[in-house]
Formats: structure tokens, sequence, C-alpha cells
């Protein structure tokens, strides 16, 4: 049964026939890699472009802003009765000092509106600033210092070059007066940008200026902690069980479904059942890295168990049957030989599942971690924030100076996430056996 | 041996935990994401001048956070509500039945809410009837008869408005500002058109449909609830008009414009006096009940109402805060720090 072939034409060599199609197959697998390397290429491109644009807008945030004004500190003013009592000092008008201050420096600013123009050239966190200098020396008191204060947000933005000053005064909200003083300032070299350690020294505050991430990070701190420290022995609680002990059923295979699609879930779903169950039902304080750790567990948890099933499979089975052929008991065999074996890969799992805890805002939103909270968490029951709602909050910030501060802690947050992710890396690297 | 020793530890893991829930010692105020950056600046100058502990403000948005605060009296339930509406009967009645009976309402000022364009658009200055008829998803035609909205550009509405396509970026439906927009804005607007007026008295449903419906057809964009990314776009697209808080206008005037209202602008001066019509009072409430139990609400309340704060001269102004006028302040004021209980709402 032979093909009726073409008339005459010799019989076709295998040879001839890869031959022919050699060039197109060629060129197709030239284009997939060119396809695949665009692919790539553009990826990078984006991230390029958002790292660049974070750091462009955020590097700022890294110095502020402070002005210099000789400063007597009046006696009279700050403890007329000459105690020395720290209650007194502590709540003495340390405005009027600054006040006081501007009077001398600016002896032809009279009327009542350009004195207050003046007086808001400072950050209201000024007086505050004197109050601890006076508490910590107080000594100082009856003297005259040259003082860097604090600047207001508008003075940051405009010396940041945030502000146009060419613009009509009406479109600016640093008015004309307020530029000529500050360029004055300037010419005398009594203004200075200064690295900002108040950022990373300080809780959230309504004043940019004042505005720190060190609340977020300790209550990011707290509640990464306790969601290792519930999630990390859980999964692999479960993932041994599941791989090595749990016999094969009807069972095992609806909780391995569930596993599986559990970690596909919605992270926003953990918040709602965190908020029913967690605070409605156990009540356990709303806002509190407590709270946001059982949440953010339950969420890393299906990726735990997953991950560190996978380490467990990859652990060759003649390790197990060597140590139970010289007479271990499957549970040291397990806890001897096969999970120090899987341990990399599982702290590897860890690892980028608190990461991605680390980022995670949508179920925190559920559960009172949209607040504002000034004071530094000390616990695992204080009320805190986290990083990514940190963010979120500045965000959403009407000041134009939260702007660069975003950016700033967004930098702050990715830096964290890629030393996480390095440190997966590394220690699959450095601990990892193939056999 | 073992279960003993977990349960010990669950007991105590237990009793740390609701003792850490009972004692709470510093004030807890949710609600509004309009009122949250006045609630937080006073609550941060609180915790700064006084000797309590800063309250913690959370943002829930109005509905959310009176639903918390009408859930009981206890420590695990809020303080203090922040709403940009006046409570509602509905939400009375829930706070009744669950023993939050005296309630304290306080009334802060205005919000203004701007429609604005970029500084390098035209400058603009429409009626709100005009923005009805530009974002409403039914009009009337000539005949007075409800037809989908078939303006495309502003000049087809009124040939003195820009010759530009209708392009409105706002909240979406979740947000404060966005009720506030619906039942000030276009309702005012609606109201200017006798056939949908008349529809008030004879189908008061069809006639708040009518009046709130905002068109589908991509005119009006939601475009988040973050008002900053709305100015941003603003000005990324100098033909399109943008809805959000006055504060965002105030510190954003090198940017972009308000367009005027009826020939109002929105500005300090004409939302205090209420000629400019787009603008809401806004409120905190304090549950008495808890006065005494939780330290320092009295002095929070003295705080706030205090006019270094909330006077026209105060920080609170610095943030956007439209005051009361000088006498209703005076009266609010010495009915808030007496905690004078609010009667029933009316609706």
């Amino acid at each position: 049964m032979n093909k009726p072939s073409s008339a005459g034409a010799p019989p076709r060599r295998a040879i001839d026939i890869v031959n022919a199609s050699l060039k197109r197959r060629y060129a197709r697998e030239r284009r997939f890699r060119l396809i695949g390397l665009t692919a790539v290429v553009m990826g990078l491109l984006f991230v390029a472009l958002l790292f660049a644009d974070i750091i462009g807008k955020g590097h700022t945030a890294f110095q502020q802003t402070y002005i210099q004004l000789p400063l007597t500190f009046d006696a009279g003013l700050i403890d007329p009765k000459g105690t020395r009592d720290p209650e007194t000092l502590r709540s003495a008008n340390y405005n009027a000092l600054i006040r006081a201050a501007l009077r001398d420096v600016y002896p032809d600013v009279t009327e009542r509106r350009d004195i207050r123009a003046l007086g808001s050239m400072f950050s209201v966190g000024a007086p505050s600033q004197l109050r601890d200098r006076i508490l910590a020396n107080p000594d100082l008191i009856g003297t005259t210092q040259e003082v860097w204060l604090l600047a207001d947000d508008d003075i940051d933005m405009l010396i940041k070059g945030y502000i146009d000053r060419d613009l009509p005064e009406s479109e600016r909200r640093v008015k004309d007066r307020t530029v000529e003083w500050v360029e004055r300032l300037e010419a005398e070299g009594r203004i200075e940008k200064r690295f900002n350690t108040i950022f990373f020294t300080h809780g959230t505050s309504r004043e940019p200026e004042l505005a720190g991430i060190a609340g977020a990070l300790m209550g990011t701190f707290y509640t990464l902690v306790l969601t290792l420290l519930l999630s990390f022995p859980i999964g692999v609680g479960a993932a041994v069980y599941l791989e090595e002990f749990a016999p094969r059923n009807r069972w095992t295979d609806l909780i391995e479904v569930n596993i599986n699609n559990l970690a596909a879930v919605p992270s926003v779903i953990f918040g709602l059942l965190g908020l029913a169950v967690f605070i409605g039902l156990f009540g356990v304080p709303r806002s509190t890295p407590l709270v946001a750790s059982l949440v953010l567990s339950l969420m890393t948890l299906p990726i735990m168990i997953i991950a560190s099933r996978a380490a467990l499979k990859s652990v060759p089975p003649s390790i197990r049957e060597a140590a139970l052929g010289v007479g271990a008991s499957p549970l040291q065999t397990q806890f001897h030989h096969v999970l120090p074996l899987a341990m990399p890969g599982m702290l590897t799992g860890a690892i980028i599942g608190m990461a991605h805890a680390l980022g995670e805002t949508a179920p925190l939103l559920m559960i009172g971690m949209i607040a504002f909270i000034v004071d530094i968490p000390s616990g695992f029951t204080d009320a805190a924030t986290v990083l990514p709602v940190q963010i979120f909050l500045w965000a959403d910030s009407p000041e134009r100076a939260f702007v660069e501060r975003t950016s700033a802690a967004i930098m702050v947050l990715l830096a964290f996430l890629i030393l996480m992710n390095l440190a997966a890396v590394l220690l699959r690297r450095r601990f990892e056996r193939r056999w | 041996m073992k279960k003993t020793l977990i349960a010990a530890a669950v007991t105590l893991a237990v009793t740390t935990l609701s003792s850490q829930a009972m004692a709470r010692d510093s004030i807890w105020i949710a609600g509004s994401s309009t009122v949250f950056p006045f609630s937080t600046a006073v609550a941060e100058t609180f915790g700064r001048e006084s000797s309590f502990p800063t309250p913690k403000v959370e943002s829930l948005g109005t509905g959310g956070g009176f639903k918390l605060f009408c859930s009981g009296v206890g420590v695990d339930k809020s303080d203090m509500s922040n709403a940009s509406r006046a409570i509602k009967l509905s939400e009375y009645e829930q706070c009744q039945a669950n023993g939050v009976t005296e309630i304290t309402e306080v009334k802060i000022g205005f919000d203004g809410i701007a429609i604005a364009n970029s500084k390098s658009g035209p400058s603009i200055d429409l009626t709100l009837g005009e923005l009805w008829l530009g974002l409403a998803k039914d009009v009337p035609n000539e005949a007075g008869e409800l037809v989908p909205n078939p303006y495309k550009k502003w000049s087809e509405i009124n040939k003195d408005l820009p010759d530009a396509a209708i392009e409105v970026l706002g909240p979406p439906p979740t947000s404060g500002t966005r009720d506030a927009f619906v039942e000030l804005a276009m309702e005012g607007g609606c109201d200017s058109f006798d056939s949908v007026k008349a529809l008030k008295k004879s189908d008061k449903d069809k006639h708040k449909a009518v009046c709130h419906g905002i068109r589908e057809d991509g005119a009006f964009v939601e475009a988040g609830e973050n008002d900053n990314l709305i100015v941003q776009k603003l000005v990324a697209n100098p033909a399109a008009l943008g809805v959000f808080g006055y504060s965002f206008l105030d510190q954003n005037a090198d940017k972009v414009q308000g367009a005027k209202i009826a020939g109002v602008e929105p500005t300090f001066d004409t939302i205090a006096d209420g000629s400019y019509p787009i603008s809401r009072s806004i409120y905190f409430y304090v549950k008495n009940a808890h006065v005494g139990t939780i330290p320092g609400i009295q002095e929070y309340v003295a705080e706030f109402t205090n006019d270094k704060a909330w006077g026209p001269d105060g920080y609170l102004a610095d943030k956007g805060l439209i005051p009361l006028p000088d006498a209703m302040r005076a009266s609010v004021a010495a009915d808030a720090q007496a905690l004078k209980p609010m009667d029933k709402p009316a609706k």
C-alpha cells in the first residue's frame, strides 16, 4: 500500500527533510530566545523604573532641615524658683524661649500675623527638643547657646526644592515674607540639612518632620517573631506527620487538597477570620502584634507546610532505610537524620513565608491595624502598627512632605525584603545537599 | 505530666491575655478617614502635652466606626467615634439597644469638597446643575423625560464651559467623600430641574435613584480612596476634573485649582461662611459611660474643643479643618465639656 508519489521525483531521504527545515527551526529557536530575553529585560526595566522612582522621591527624606538660633535659656522662664525640679523643667513654656529668641533676631517684625509666621518656621516639636536638652543638662539654664532647631515641614520642602520659589505667592504654601527670612538665614549659614535621625527613632506623627518608622518597625518585629514562633513549629510538625507518618487515605488526601487551596486564598479572608474568631470569639486585643501574628500565621502556614513537605521529599529514602536498618526507631530516623537534612529547605520556606508576611497589609486592615499609634510598642499586647500599614497611612496624608517619607519607608521595607530573600538564597547555597 | 503542663501554659496565656484586655489606659477612637487627620493631630498634641498616653486612632470609615462604637460598653469597645456625617437614627437605636445610652455629639467644623483641575487647564466655573448634568446616569431631555446621559463634552451642557470631554476622577462608593459629594453636589444639582424635583413628592425612591445615580460609561472614573493619587492624575491629565477633600486642594495649590461653583471659589472663608455649597459638617461622638473608666476622655474633649486646636488660628486649621463660627464654637465647646448627652436624631 504505497502512497502515490509525485510523478518521477526521487524518493526523499530523511536528511533532506531535516536539512530543509533546519533553517526554520533555528530561526524559531532564536525567536523564542529573543522573546524570552525581551521579557526578562522588560521585567528588569520595570523593576529599575520602580526603584528609580522610589529612591528619587525618597532619598531626600533621610535629611532634615534645621535652623540655627541664638537662644537664651532664660532662668525666669524655665525655672523661676530655681529649684531645678524635673517636673518644673518639664512643664516650662519652651515655646516662649523660641519666641523671645526670634524677637531678638528679628526686631523689625512686630505685627502679630508676622510673628506667628516667624514662629511657624519651626516645628511644633522644637520646644520639646529644647526641653529634652534642658532635662539632660540643667546647667544650661541661664546661658545663651547657638541651638539648631527642627524646621517646619513647609520650610523643609522649600529648602529641598519641592516648593518652587518662582511661583506666584498665592499658589505657594510658603509666603514671600517667609521665603525672604529663609533666604537670609541661608545666606548667614543658619540653615542646614542633617541626617534625619528622627525618622529612625520616633513613632509616627501628624507632623512630617516628627514622623518616624520606629514604632512601625518595632510592631513589625514583634509581629514577625511571634508569627515565626507560631507557624514554623506547627508547619514543620504538620509536614513531618503528613509526609512521613500519616496513612495514605481519603482523609489525608482531603487535608492535602485543603492545604493547597488555603495557600491560594486571598489574604484579606484571613483578616476577616481573625476579626470574627480571634477578636470576636476569643477576645484577643485589637491592633496588637499578637492578633496580627495569629492572622499572619494562618496565612503563612500553608506556604510553610508545602515548602517543608517538598524539603522532606527531597531527602532520599536510602537515608531513612539506612537509619532504620541500623536500628533507629521511626521517630529517631526522622529527628536524627531526615529533619536535619531537610532543615535548610524548610528554613528557606520559612524565610520566604516571613517575607510574604512582612509585606502583607490586607488582612491587617480588618483587625484594627490601620491606626494612628504614636507610642513605640514594647510588647506583644501593645497597640501597634506595621511597616506596610504605616506606608499606606502616610501615602494618604495630605501634607506634601509625607510623599518623600512614604518613599523612604518603602525603601526601608524593600531593604528588609531583599535582606530576607538574600538570607534564604545564602542559606540554600550554604547548607543544601544534593544527592 | 505533659498534659498538665500544657493546660497550665494555656491557662496562663489566657489569663494574661484577658488581664491585658481588661486594663486599657489609653483612649481608643475609631471612625471616619476624613476626621482621621484632625483627630490624630489632637491625639498627638494631647499625648505630648498631657500626662495621659497618646490615644489610639483607627481609620475605619464613618459606618465602621459607629458599628464598633455602638456594639456595647466595655474596654474592648471604642470610646469615641469620628464621623463625617451626623449619626443616623438606625445607628443611634443600635447604640441604645446595646446599652450605649448616653452619647455626646461634638460638631467640630466643616470639610469642603473641591472639584478641581490642573493649573495648566482652563479655570472652570459651573453650577451644581451643570455638574449633575455632566455626571448623572439619566438626565431629563427637553420634554422632561429621563434619558441616558447624552453629554460627552462640557461645552454641550453650557457653551461657556471648556470644549473638553467630560472626565471626572472621584472616590469610590466606599468613601465618605463620595457619599458627601453625592448628597451635596449631585442632589443639590438635580433639584435645580423642576421635572426631577417634582419626583421628590411623587416617587421618593425614584428621585433618590435619579439624583444619586452616577454615570457608568467611563466619564466618571473611580480613582481610589487616595486623594493624593487623584491630584497626581490631574496634573498628568489637564483635561480631567477631580473630586477630593479641601485639605488636599489647600496643600497642592501650586498644582491644581478649585473650580468655582456658581461663582464661588472653594476657599477657607467661603466654606466657613457656608457660601461654598459642597461642604459638610464633621463630628465626633463620645461614649459617656466610658468617662471615668478610661482615663483622659474629658481632657481629650477639652483639648479638641480648645481654641488653640479648633479655633480659626488653631493647629487644626493648619491641617485643613474649617472651624465653626465663633458663637457656635463656644456653645458646642460648653456642651461637649459638660458631656451633655445628645437627643435622639430625627432621621
